[in-house]
């Protein structure tokens, strides 16, 4: 017997930065960091996020959207069109690349919801709301579309790759952003293909994720009741729609929202003080079907900061750093280093406590 | 008296070479079945096959077996049918039963597999990492609101509704004070003490020796009223009201005159060997909003402790609960047609209702369709046999299971389906003192205790394996179940996929 195998590394890789005081960082930083992880994947998906890349734009929604064919577009714009007004709408810049030859049509529009829209009629939905309808639309009812993206001053550029080529396919290196997330995909549950890459986004949020939730059934049927649906096969979606739900409709901080995702223990809730038990006895009975069981770690990013999060158990790595105006979080720390060789301070934080970086401010825990 | 054309169910057979004439049996068959002359012999046509006179026959000698006689064979005539016919030809009235529906309706519980962690998430080990099986019953608001200080710590900026907090999410069902016996609610309010979770009282009222346990209690304002007054609704740490019961859906309920004795009169406030007659509805419910106002008369009687309803399910049973949710109940009994009772007319019995599970499936559905699952939690009961049946009813939708005959079955009872003839062998379901006694309350708490921790344990198991650590990850989860052998309508309604995909 050789004693002398490679294991075959399952899981996936993640990579985040941020910037404090918001400051843009060319986009070869984050393909540096997320590279040297190749292992965590294995071709069939990567994909980053970018903050504060369309500052021209920033008032607008920037719509990213494959189309699998001719047919999906027109539906897609014609409803587009009716209903928003659109500052500018081009294909995605891209390139040919050695490996990925085949790929979906990519478009990207910048829009605004127009004052008087046909699809009011059915729902007098406000700007948000209004954009979080089309994406569910899109997505659900026209076969062969796919929004991936919608938040304002902000993308994601996904497919089915490693890194390093969706990076080159992308361009990434003509972009400059804030805020940084990639991901480097090894599917096991879902087929690989364009939407099922990574990030996941709904408006400005956006999800990297290394994992698998096991509570997903409850975690969908639980966002149905609110008007989500799930289509993407896959389970990080449900993630960015709980943010979603939480914190932009419920109106939760992020703190608690993540001690929601990822509840304390009630033996821990316990032991706490009456009143703080009382409120985190109550977060887990109202929010329980929220609850995210199973391994993960995830980085989210919205325009105003990143947050890092791992399960109750921790059965995910991720490992974060600081320097100076800098936050990295990673899967390993080799893809910190490979970008801040000497960080001022490296840690690794607790199962379930989440890591909350906001910008221009100094809070973080 | 004329001859009867029945032919005895069982045989009972004794070995009279090692029979020591001890007595025992006899003394033991609350049936009177067995009796002496020169050795035990028995009638066999009394024998209910209730397993006293075996379990404690100090030689081991006593056989019962099904009687062998044959009929002649058919599959539309079965011998059921027969000696249904036989008994309401020499009685003319309705055949009275106990214990739930035994057709053999498929039960759905077991065509649904569940699934388990491989590989890609991994499953938990409950003997080292936290299992958490802690279930809360009540309304819950659809979002909450806190305020947070600087150093982090959170408060909540309004005082949610009550709950009923449950260690695991198990609670027994409401089996009245008279259709079984002091002793075996005692059991099981020890038990529930012990155990963290709750008992109901059912219709019966609340025994005084029992005030000690009222932080376990539910209590039941069922039809009759019985034992119902303001110091009862107040104990209690929730008030179930009563529409419906799987057993006997749409009929009300009946204590015999013999079983009301002293206490159970003065329980149920009724004089002394009077029958207790619950009727079908109740006489200030005939619609919604009749239920409605109850609800909130209770509420305002209690100071506004949770209100539970319960009902049988039948075949509209979807858009019922919606009603109940929206009068303002803040949990949902459902109970299946496999239901146990002390005492219903067969034909309800077995043929009057619908399958919990589909009831269940249903009933989850729509309250999210609708958007207020949140505001009711959902019990599912009428035949839970084991935890299995408890994981597949949690997966399916439901917030608890209840138990009655699981918690009888625990305690003695074989299932004899006699309990209407008050006579139980066993000490469960009878009022006689003689009988009673039997049940050592302490003893069958015991049984009890330790049933319990065996189901909590095999559902840590299970959630580990699943790669869960919360029950709340589970509830409502159908992806984690898969169907085999039910028709494509049946997964549908299930919500639930065939196995393989
Ligand atoms: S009724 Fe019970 S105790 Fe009596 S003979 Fe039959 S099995 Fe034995
Ligand atoms: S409770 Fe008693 S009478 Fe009823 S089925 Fe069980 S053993 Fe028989």
């Amino acid at each position: 017997m050789n004693h002398n195998y490679q294991k075959d590394i399952s899981g996936c890789g993640l990579s985040g930065l941020i910037s404090r005081s918001k400051k843009r960082i060319p986009g070869e930083v984050i393909i540096k960091s997320i590279c040297p992880m190749k292992d965590r994947g294995n071709g069939l998906g990567a994909g980053f996020a970018a903050y504060g890349i369309y500052p021209d734009y920033s008032d607008y929604y920037a719509f990213h959207i494959m189309y699998d064919h001719g047919t999906a577009k027109d539906i897609a714009e014609s409803f587009i069109e009716a209903n928003y007004e659109i500052a500018k709408q081009e294909r995605i810049p891209h390139k040919k690349t050695e490996n990925i030859v085949y790929h979906p049509m990519l478009y990207r529009y910048f829009v605004k919801p127009k004052d008087k829209r046909p699809d009011s009629q059915f729902a007098e939905l406000e700007g948000d709301d209004f954009v979080v309808r089309t994406v569910m639309n899109i997505n659900s009812s026209i076969e062969g579309a796919y929004v991936f993206s919608s938040g304002k001053n902000m993308g994601a550029f996904k497919g089915v790759g490693f890194p390093s080529e969706i990076a080159e396919f992308y361009m990434l290196e003509d972009y400059a952003g804030y805020i940084w997330t990639a991901h480097n995909r090894f599917p096991t549950n879902t087929p690989g293909w364009w939407g099922g890459a990574h990030p996941f986004t709904l408006l400005d949020w956006s999800i990297v994720h290394n994992g698998e939730i096991s509570s997903y059934g409850i975690n969908k049927r639980y966002l149905e009741m609110f008007g989500y649906s799930c289509t993407l096969l896959t389970d990080t979606e449900v993630v960015a729609y709980l943010f979603d739900l939480m914190v932009r409709k419920h109106g939760i901080s992020f703190n608690i929202a993540c001690k929601a995702l990822a509840a304390p223990f009630w033996k821990d809730i316990d032991a706490l003080p009456e009143e703080e038990r009382e409120a985190y006895t109550w977060l887990r009975m109202v929010y329980g079907s929220a609850l995210l069981n199973g391994p993960f770690a995830i980085l989210f990013g919205h325009s105003n900061g990143l947050i890092g999060l791992n399960d109750r158990i921790k059965l995910r790595p991720l490992v974060c750093a600081e320097n100076g105006d800098m936050v990295y979080m990673a899967s390993e720390e080799s893809a910190i280093r490979e970008i801040c060789p000497k960080p001022e301070r490296v840690w690794y934080p607790r199962a379930g406590e989440p890591v909350i970086v906001n910008l221009n401010s100094d809070e973080k825990n | 008296m004329r001859k009867s054309y029945l032919i005895p169910e069982f045989r009972v057979e004794i070995d009279h070479t090692r029979c020591r004439r001890c007595k025992r049996c006899i003394m033991n068959c609350s049936y009177e079945a067995l009796s002496f002359s020169d050795r035990v012999v028995a009638d066999h046509f009394k024998c209910v096959a209730c397993h006293r006179c075996i379990v404690f026959c100090p030689e081991n000698v006593i056989t019962v077996r099904k009687n062998p006689v044959d009929f002649k064979e058919s599959f539309n005539w079965t011998n059921r049918h027969r000696l249904d016919i036989w008994k309401q030809a020499e009685t003319g009235g309705i055949p009275l039963t106990g214990m739930g529906n035994d057709l053999p309706y498929q039960i759905i519980w077991d065509h649904l597999v569940l699934d388990a962690c491989q590989v890609t998430n991994p499953s938990i080990d409950p003997l080292r990492e936290p299992m958490e099986l802690r279930t809360y019953l009540g309304k819950k608001p659809d979002s909450l609101q806190f305020e947070e200080t600087a150093d982090g710590k959170i408060k909540l900026k309004e005082k949610p509704p009550k709950n009923i907090k449950l260690e695991m999410p198990v609670v027994f069902s409401p089996m009245s004070y008279g259709s079984i016996s002091l002793n075996a609610h005692k059991a099981m309010a020890m038990t529930a003490k012990e155990m963290g979770i709750v008992m109901h009282t059912g219709e019966g009222g609340l025994h005084k020796d029992l005030y000690d346990y009222s932080d376990y209690m539910i209590v039941q304002c069922a039809s009759g009223r019985f034992g119902v007054h303001a110091e009862y609704l107040k104990r209690g740490i929730a008030v179930d009201i009563k529409i419906g019961q799987g057993a006997k859906p749409g009929i009300g309920g009946h204590l015999p005159g013999e079983k009301v004795g002293l206490d159970i009169s003065k329980t149920r406030m009724i004089p002394i060997g009077t029958d207790a007659l619950s009727p079908a509805p109740h006489h200030d419910i005939y619609s919604i909003e009749d239920l409605r106002q109850l609800i909130y008369a209770i509420k305002e009687a209690t100071n506004y402790k949770p209100v539970s309803v319960k009902i049988a399910t039948v075949h509209n049973v979807a858009a019922i609960v919606s009603g109940i949710v929206r009068a303002g109940a803040d949990i949902v009994y459902l109970d299946g047609f496999r239901g146990g009772t002390g005492a219903s007319p067969k034909i309800v019995r077995d043929h009057v209702g619908i399958p919990l599970e589909l009831a269940l499936a249903a009933v989850d559905d729509r309250l999210r369709e609708e958007g207020i699952r949140n505001q009711a939690s959902i019990i599912a009961a009428g035949s839970i046999r084991s935890s299995a049946d408890a994981i597949k009813a949690i997966a399916l939708g439901a917030d608890a299971v209840a138990i009655g005959t699981a918690a009888l079955v625990a305690i003695g009872c074989r299932v004899c389906q006699t309990c209407h003839m008050g006579k139980c062998a066993w000490g469960i379901a009878t009022q006689r003192p003689e009988l009673a006694r039997r049940l050592d309350p302490e003893i069958a708490a015991e049984r009890l205790i330790n049933m319990l921790k065996a189901w909590k344990f095999e559902i840590k198991e299970v959630l580990g394996s699943l790669g869960l650590n919360a029950i709340e990850s589970l509830r409502g989860s159908r992806e984690r179940l898969r169907g085999i052998g039910l028709d494509a309508q049946t997964l549908d309604i299930l919500g639930v996929k065939p196995a393989g995909k």
